[in-house]
């Protein structure tokens, strides 16, 4: 552990000197470390499945599709973005101030650590650390432990493509998380349960840090039969891409339980079934494309959530469990007991519990019993539906008759509410996540206002008032001494 | 005290979950009441603002009533176009989805004001509450009681009292506050107690604007404006002893000058403070007095250091009965001293001589990053140095304190100085949760996005991120592999 702490109060001084030379502020540099990572990616492509399917059983196109490509992706968005997103921005000051200016200029925050999750380990990683570093910042990663050849393969390659001194790797589990946030940092950013971004913001108080925290929650999905009942095939499709399709239900934007009317759920079953298996055959273990549970931790999480007699006795299809090859089969529960855990955690795992309403309008006074959760999805047509959702409950995002695209749509800020996070990023929200915004007021030394200073009397006092309501014409009055 | 906190809350949940606060209507009613409380009531304001700080009503209504009810005004005018939601560009490749981006209120916040303005940084924070569409409760400070209490009664006489509260106390009134799980908190103070708010905010995940305080130097650059030293002066003073006796985040804490120009601008201070507080600025008038006993103490701690005591060039008297400190100004007091390593918040004026200008940007980094770097001059590669090279929650340039005045721009600090900004349409974006809105079309699916997994998949992948249309198409068509 003492070398530990060594490695990492070398790495912040470097860091900050890093920092303090300006390098990381020149557009230029920034640029190259955005190539860079994109080149990492393709050149290691074949690595980066690899470890993907070492950690997580992902067939490498959902490791395309979820990490590799997105990341070149929003890299690519940066690069050809930034020359935009650095331009300061003009504010128009009142007429009271002139010839005063202002203008809003983003800054680097300094030295930033990134702490990433395991279950999208390469673009949980480097996607944060692109925003990083097209803000201009020195960024520390730390990747998690649960993922630990995909972190290792980012510690030993990220060196070798990017400025070593300006961001580094490093490995390990929460004591080294915890070495991590005794120091000072100018930002955190974090991915992970609520429960450990608690204690990240705690942290981070000490410090007065401003963070960012990716979190989690259940991300409910209604579905409205009565509007969508033509497209019903492609609802079902949807959702299960967004349960099963992804990671096997591991991501903080996976589809966690369904809202149905009761009158339309058997129907509802009886057309997942059969995209299940167009997914993954009639063996999903042996498909290769089901990834499989991260840790035995997390599989003996699971199997307690689904061993409950109650949640058992709603199962209606799939069910089995592997613990050896951390398999859990995809499964389908019909109103298990909303007292059970597997209603009141975030599930993180294939299994999706269907719960019935009598009215799809109930969906409403169910989704706001339970944390704001990262994302609602609701499949319907009904406007008004859609209206109440919109304006009665609160989530970091909505999408309407779609499942996680959300995500894939930098053109959209992607971060939680309450439970689910705080701060964003995406696209240029990544910029700013990672800028502090300084406000820069040029003023004029040309006019002096007697009306600001003491000693006080009336003409002053009316003075101010005047100039407060932009009563120009009569401020005029007022100095020509044609007012009182 | 723990029952009247869960019962308030208890009501402006149910006031929020009922929508009431939702409506543009309800806000705009409650900003137009805002400024009618402040029109019916400035005498009584300025009442208390004297009997609390001993503020002249020209400061007053400078500083606090006119403040806010401009704030209010212009949430008032802005407000219609703040809750229009905001378009997104999806690409192509998403079409015919649609995104945009609402504000929505956070829900219930919390608003924890300092002293100093009791009056515009309690209400201040509320218009930007209100206007985002919250409930709100706001604990004023204890430090200015009578403030805190005309708030706590005059309040609900004008606002909806069920969607907005005043509860009025000290520390443990804050603490038992800080157990419940607030939408939002905002606060305005010290360093230290905003890190108590952090820890307890991060509880129950709730975000936070925390605007602190810092010590803001003053960078005279006497070579680049000779010419207008006089104004540089007066602007000066009037940033160190013009606002509640030095005693707000923004003023100006120390001076940064280069050794040769030392005298001359002492020389140039000294007739400048007679201009605004007469001879004898303890019966001007014009001099807000220190708020309290402890702080009197505090700021008398600092001065009666000996090697700042031995750095008084000007003033140094202090009636503690009075609470009155006389405009200070000190010649390069030590740089370990206390006066030089925590922010003064008093009217006492350190100038700190420099060879050459340039060192002060190492001088300000050697320090935590305050809330404002003031600079005046001329050379715009110094300017560009101090831009760069230091971080504050601001700079102004030839001037001091004015941006507070200037909604277009935001406000708020950096690392100790603070987290987060509000004023103007910075406020209402404090106060919101800004959801993003996706409208996804179930007309077309694409098979690329399920498994099973194979190369044709992939390549498409590859090819709509690329946003790769053209060959996307040919690819699909069967005519490219």
């Amino acid at each position: 552990m003492e070398a530990m702490k060594e490695t990492v109060d070398q790495s912040l001084r470097e860091m900050r000197d890093t920092f303090a030379s300006g390098r990381t502020r020149s557009v230029k540099w920034r640029k190259t470390q955005l190539e860079a990572i994109i080149e990492m990616v393709k050149d290691n492509e074949d690595k980066m499945c690899d470890v993907l399917f070492q950690d997580l059983g992902k067939h490498s196109t959902e490791a395309f599709r979820d990490e590799l490509g997105f990341v070149m992706r929003s890299a690519t968005t940066a690069l050809n973005s930034l020359d935009k997103w650095v331009v300061p921005r003009k504010s128009n000051l009142p007429l009271l101030f002139y010839p005063a200016t202002g203008k809003v200029i983003s800054e680097p925050y300094g030295t930033v650590l990134v702490l990433s999750s395991w279950n999208f380990p390469i673009s949980l990683s480097l996607d944060p650390m692109i925003g990083a570093i097209s803000a201009g910042n020195t960024v520390l990663l730390k990747a998690s432990e649960l993922s630990p050849n995909a972190s290792a393969l980012l510690a030993k390659t990220i060196p070798s493509y990017l400025d070593n001194k300006a961001i580094k790797v490093i490995e390990g589990g929460p004591d080294v998380a915890t070495i991590l946030l005794q120091h000072q940092w100018d930002k955190i950013f974090f991915t992970g349960s609520p429960r450990i971004g608690k204690i990240i913001m705690a942290a981070a108080a000490e410090h007065l840090t401003p963070v960012t925290l990716e979190l989690g929650g259940k991300c409910p999905t209604i579905i409205d039969h009565h509007s969508v009942s033509k497209d019903m095939k492609s609802v079902v499709k949807r959702i299960s891409g967004g349960k099963w399709g992804s990671c096997s239900g591991q991501a903080c934007i996976s589809v966690d339980y369904v809202l149905v009317e009761q009158s339309f759920a058997s129907s509802l079953i009886e057309m997942f079934k059969p995209v299940i298996k167009s997914f993954f055959g009639e063996n999903p273990k042996e498909s290769g494309c089901v990834a499989r549970i991260v840790t035995k931790k997390h599989f003996q999480r699971l199997s307690r959530l689904l061993n409950d007699p109650r949640v058992q006795a709603s199962i209606v299809y799939g069910g089995s469990m592997d613990e050896e090859k951390l398999y859990v089969e995809p499964t389908i529960l019909l109103n298990p007991p909303l007292d059970s855990e597997i209603m009141n955690e975030e599930i993180f795992g294939p299994v999706l519990p269907i719960i019935t309403l009598r009215d799809i309008q109930e969906s409403i006074g169910f989704i706001k019993s339970k944390p704001k959760p990262l994302a609602i999805y609701a499949f319907t047509k009904d406007e008004k539906l859609k209206t109440r959702i919109l304006s009665e409950t609160s989530s970091g995002s909505v999408t309407f008759n779609d499942v996680m695209i959300q995500y894939m749509c930098d053109a959209l800020p992607f971060g939680g509410v309450g439970e689910s996070g705080m701060g964003r990023y995406h696209g240029k929200y990544s910029f700013e996540c990672f800028s502090h915004e300084k406000a820069i007021m040029e003023g004029s030394l040309a006019m002096d206002l007697e009306a600001r200073y003491p000693p006080w009397n009336n003409f002053k006092l009316t003075f101010i008032r005047l100039a407060f309501r932009e009563a120009y014409f009569k401020l005029v009055l007022l100095m020509l001494g044609l007012k009182r």
